[in-house]
């Protein structure tokens, strides 16, 4: 599994885990699936727990000024922001 | 059944099933949020455990759930203390925490079962977010490091929680503690580890009642 893989596989997983999605659901996700605002569960409390959920599992911190509307708007965005965080606490 | 212990003077609510039975098992709930999403599935798993004759008691944090003590007294030595008193009046033969619970099965003597450790940090981190963004809807704003300053001195109210500046280093600092006699399992298919998923984390609680047969079969193996 590729670094960048792993960190797909971890936020699809959180997602899952936190939204209660099935595995069928998350894996149809693409770059422009949308999330804050189409998904219903995701709220900004749910917000809160899948950050966190998401800091243990890729071993990163996230600062509370990273986070803003455009982080959840849609996959993409999101895995693009993990990422490129993942690299730079390498 | 629905049965009491006393702790500091003051009694709080368990459920019992299989008082009798020669293995008891003292589980201690998640903490705070994450007990509500894991309840029912615990529950289900002490029905479970009885048909197999091996007892259970599921005890109410002082605080929390129907428990009528003031949970801005509590931190983690109340807590411990109420573990200990649990299992002590319910003669638990083992204890089974689930995730946040974990922190608070380091004084009891008993062996020890664990489902999905987490620090306390994490927890406090999840909580401190929720505050950020409900207060960001009011045009409030705050950071993690200034309400950790100020819940430091004052205590802090978290996610429907009023938290002592006790409780909340207490849950700073908290790590899993290691020791003889634990199993240790997470969620998964693997060796140590319980077919489910992560409940706790659910935006909208939720049940598995194939995780709690999965949960059940671990605990059955392991305290026989």
């Amino acid at each position: 599994m590729t670094k960048t893989d792993s960190v797909d596989a971890t936020a699809r997983s959180v997602l899952r885990d936190v939204l209660g999605l099935s595995e069928a659901q998350v894996a149809e996700f693409g770059a422009d699936t949308e999330l804050f605002g189409a998904l219903p569960e995701l709220d900004s409390m749910a917000v809160a727990g899948l950050l966190t959920e998401i800091e243990d599992r890729l071993d990163i911190i996230i600062e509370d000024d990273e986070v803003d509307g455009e982080l959840f708007e849609n996959y993409g965005n999101l895995l693009k922001f993990l990422e490129t965080k993942k690299q730079h606490d390498r | 059944m629905i049965a009491s212990y006393t702790v500091a003077g003051s009694q709080e609510y368990c459920v019992i099933r299989s008082a009798d039975a020669d293995v008891r098992i003292c589980l201690i709930p998640p903490l705070f949020d994450e007990t509500n999403r894991m309840r029912r599935t615990l529950i289900e798993v002490m029905r479970l455990l009885a048909k197999d004759n091996v007892g259970s008691i599921l005890p109410d944090l002082p605080g929390c759930n129907e428990s009528l003590a003031d949970l801005s007294n509590m931190g983690f030595a109340q807590w411990r203390l109420a573990m200990r008193a649990v299992c002590k009046q319910h003669r638990a033969t083992h204890s089974a925490a689930f995730r946040g619970g974990i922190l608070l099965d380091d004084t009891l003597s008993l062996p020890r079962w664990r489902l999905a450790p987490v620090k306390g940090a994490n927890l406090l981190r999840t909580m401190l977010r929720t505050k950020i963004a409900s207060a960001k809807e009011d045009s409030i704003s705050h950071t993690m490091d200034a309400l950790m300053d100020e819940g430091r001195t004052n205590g802090l109210e978290l996610a429907g929680n009023t938290l002592s500046s006790a409780m909340l280093t207490d849950l700073d600092s908290a790590v899993p503690d290691d020791g003889p006699d634990i199993r240790s399992v997470t969620i998964g298919n693997g060796e140590q580890q319980i077919a489910g998923s992560a409940l706790w984390l659910r935006a909208e609680p939720d049940y598995d009642s194939d995780m709690a047969r999965s949960i059940t079969a671990d605990l059955l193996k392991w305290s026989e």
